[in-house]
């Protein structure tokens, strides 16, 4: 394998697991937040119960998105220095920010929070979650500032050849941010939901019927129903803002080869990429403008135009990213989210008819849906970035003008085993802890010392 | 003073910061196969740095984002170079930060000697790669005039930067060893005492022996002299150190560690100024502040911004630290 292919596969397999835990941390700060404002205002135990409880499983998930974190930061310069050398005088910023106002606060107030059940007032130590709660999030602000300016640049020139930032507010005023940014924190609640869903139901199969068990049930399935609820209706205005922005990723993510209007939505296809047409499709006439315009009107334009046009622009190349694999990909992300509200809508019916220890086949499905939201984040940024390819930075560097040429391919080996192995042995002992907390279903083991 | 050299002072600033706070929990990691005789003992020594290890090493991270910001070419050059050595780096840092996190959860010795050995190797490992990197941005490391790294993982092996990387682990194992007394209790602060007594000299010969390498690499005549003076400065404060705790004087010897290690860091880079990044090839392919920098209005927001973040960031830090001041010992709840 090439230097770039190893560059790629380790970019790709160390993101989707770092982002594994970030949505999960940004989901369950704020819902911990919540649940210790409840116990502060209430002084109901249950509630202290579910933090105490729920907080072990964010503190495994947390220490494992900071380590995997650390990576993210390096790696723009170890693996991507081509890269970092045009976009540095852009992306750096950001990405300095999000430490100095982001890491800084999360990090500090986490080590307060964690150490500090006994020495600060309850209040107090409930804000100390909510600072957390923010600085997570606003760390998902800046990384996605930085993210935005690769799928669409704003508030620079071309000079001294790199990109120079001319507007810092343009790139916090970045439109995709506004779609990106509440897509991904609603995508958090989404996770954070069924993640304390899915393992409450675990308990309940297990014969842990608690309060504290039944009240987490319905508190995670009314966060984890809002959540999907938002990202949903946020998403379809996030594909909107892609037809105008991006077409060429919205119309692979569609299938959609030829420019139509009104056009029509593909809901099952097998891409041809060879002959640049779907071998088989499905189709529903209209659809496709409704879901862009909100009408039954309006131009939709296809990939071979959308080809054609970015010929014209910039040079003969394939502009196209792999059909199926953006259609199956975004599609995934679209069921995903179509199941998580019947899940959670279910499990709220059952809460209210006191009946939820009786659907034990339910209750295995809960388990199973934990997989659902990690489905969908991770197709869906699947779809984002290899749906910008053959661009690093749409329309300015090309992938493969991107990658570092002082690595060797030995080096990039060596860097994508390590590190893939060591992610993959951490994330197992991490599940392996979650199990064993389960297993041991007892919520006294925060700040009791253990 | 231009925007470039700003920010080179607030990069220096951001490693002071790294080394003088994870300093000593990367010397508090060394320690510990033997400080702790026991896992109850183990425990008060990883619960000392517990609440305050992760906002220490955002220092480090910080560090790296503002080279990105402020010198994208520093940042590119340095991390593609240096590759394997920031490989073993992040591997080291990964295995040490779930280390703190999963070794009290399980009650077995086998298990929480698993995760000793993370948090001994994961805090050697990082303190004797930061040794030997700046060693080498100091000392020059083949670029090309493309700002393109040529040299290989073991060009940065040489006995220099090794001396670095070995002066860097002793004085933060003797930083460490300051922080322990100050922070256990009873039997356990005598054992740290005993400790800071016997690893003193070395830290102190290594500097010496590092610092008296260093001068033939030094920049020009003027930074040259500024950095001799801030070595022997530093090696003072060094002294200063063993007097106070000579005199039981625990607080002031660990500030007057704390302030060399400032200084040694400062010396660093003042000797390296205007480079960031010297080159071995030819003194004209050395990456300097001005060659390397993000464009002027990058570092003048960025100015900005971090004039209003630093200090909030030092005030709520410093309240931590404030909060968990007691020492650790018998009669403490132990969280890790």
């Amino acid at each position: 394998m090439s230097v770039i292919a190893l560059a790629r596969w380790q970019f790709a397999i160390l993101t989707v697991i770092h982002f594994f835990f970030v949505p999960l941390t940004l989901g369950m700060t704020v819902f911990l937040a919540i649940l210790e404002t409840l116990y502060v205002r209430t002084r109901d135990e249950t509630y202290k119960k579910m933090v105490q409880f729920w907080s072990k499983v964010f503190l495994i998930n947390f220490a494992l998105g900071v380590v995997s974190g650390i990576v993210q930061e390096f790696q723009f310069g170890m693996n991507w220095s081509e890269y970092s050398r045009f976009m540095g005088d852009i992306f750096g910023a950001p990405l300095a920010i999000e430490a100095l106002l982001a890491f800084y606060l999360e990090s500090t107030f986490i080590g307060v929070w964690v150490f500090g059940w006994e020495k600060l007032s309850p209040k107090l130590h409930a804000a100390m979650m909510w600072l957390v709660a923010i600085g997570s999030n606003l760390s998902a602000l800046w990384i996605l500032i930085a993210n935005s300016f690769m799928q669409e640049p704003v508030g620079f020139v071309l000079r001294n050849g790199r990109v120079e930032m001319v507007d810092f507010f343009a790139l916090i005023k970045n439109p995709n941010v506004w779609v990106q940014f509440p897509h991904v924190l609603s995508a958090g609640m989404t996770t954070a939901g069924f993640v304390v869903l899915g393992l409450s139901a675990a308990l309940l199969l297990k014969g842990r019927g608690d309060e504290w068990v039944l009240r987490s049930f319905k508190a995670s399935a009314i966060y984890g129903l809002v959540g999907v609820l938002l990202v949903t209706w946020v998403g379809h205005s996030q594909a909107q803002h892609m037809v105008q922005q991006q077409p060429m990723k919205m119309a692979a993510a569609e299938a959609h080869w030829e420019t139509e209007n009104p056009a029509a939505y593909t809901i099952f296809a097998i891409a041809d990429p060879a002959s640049r047409r779907n071998a088989v499709s499905i189709r529903i006439p209209g659809f496709l403008s409704l879901l862009s315009y909100d009408r039954f009107s309006g131009e939709v334009k296809g990939i071979n135009e959308l080809q054609a046009t970015y010929e014209r622009k910039y040079g003969p190349d394939n502009y196209i990213p792999p059909v199926n694999f953006m259609f199956y990909s975004f599609h995934l992300m679209v069921l995903a989210g179509m199941l998580m509200p019947v899940l959670a809508i279910y499990a709220l019916y059952l809460h209210h008819k006191e009946q939820v220890a009786e659907k034990r086949w339910f209750l295995k499905w809960l388990v199973w849906g934990i997989s659902l939201p990690f489905i969908a984040s991770t197709t869906g940024w699947l779809v984002t970035e290899v749906g910008r390819q053959p661009w690093i930075v749409l329309g300015l560097q090309k992938v493969q003008d991107a990658v570092s040429p002082a690595v060797s391919v030995g080096e990039a080996a060596f860097s994508l085993f390590a590190l893939t192995l060591v992610y993959v042995l951490i994330t197992g002992v991490g599940i392996y802890l979650v199990l064993r907390h389960l297993d041991a279903g007892e919520p006294s083991s925060v700040g009791a010392g253990y | 003073m231009d925007w470039n050299t700003i920010w080179f002072i607030l990069i220096a600033v951001l490693f002071t910061g790294f080394f003088f706070l994870e300093g000593f929990d990367y010397g508090v990691g060394i320690l510990l196969p033997w400080m702790g005789k026991d896992d109850q003992e183990r425990r008060f020594v990883i619960n000392t740095i517990g609440p305050f290890w992760d906002g220490n090493e955002v220092w480090m991270i910080t560090a790296g984002g503002a080279m990105f910001a402020a010198f994208p070419h520093w940042y590119a050059t340095l991390f593609s170079g240096f590759y394997i050595a920031l490989v073993l780096l992040l591997l080291a840092l990964i295995a040490r930060g779930v280390a703190f996190e999963f070794r009290s959860q399980v009650d077995d010795p086998r298990w929480r000697k698993v995760w000793d050995q993370a948090i001994f190797w994961g805090s050697l490992l990082p303190a004797l790669l930061w040794g030997v990197a700046l060693a080498n941005i100091l000392r020059g490391v083949p670029v090309d005039g493309s700002m393109t790294y040529v040299g290989g993982f073991f060009n940065l092996l040489n006995p220099y930067a090794l001396l670095g990387g070995v002066t860097f682990v002793l004085i933060f194992t003797l930083h460490g060893a300051h922080f322990l007394a100050l922070k256990l209790a009873d039997d356990m602060a005598a054992r740290a005492e005993t400790v800071a007594a016997k690893v003193w000299p070395f830290a102190v010969g290594a500097l010496v022996l590092f610092a008296g390498a260093t001068i033939p690499v030094l920049g020009d005549a003027p930074n040259r002299l500024a950095a001799v003076v801030l070595v022997i400065l530093a090696l003072a404060a060094l002294s200063g150190s063993r007097v106070f705790a000579h005199r039981q004087t625990w607080g002031k010897a660990f500030t007057s560690l704390a302030v060399g290690i400032a200084l040694m860091t400062v010396a660093l880079f003042v000797g390296l100024f205007p480079r960031v990044l010297v080159s071995s090839l030819d003194p004209a392919y050395s990456l300097t502040i001005y060659s390397a920098a993000a464009s002027d209005y990058t570092l003048k927001t960025m100015t900005i911004v971090a004039g209003m973040l630093v200090p909030v960031v030092l005030i709520y830090q410093g309240w931590s630290y404030w909060m968990f001041r007691q020492r650790i010992g018998r009669k403490s709840k132990l969280t890790y």
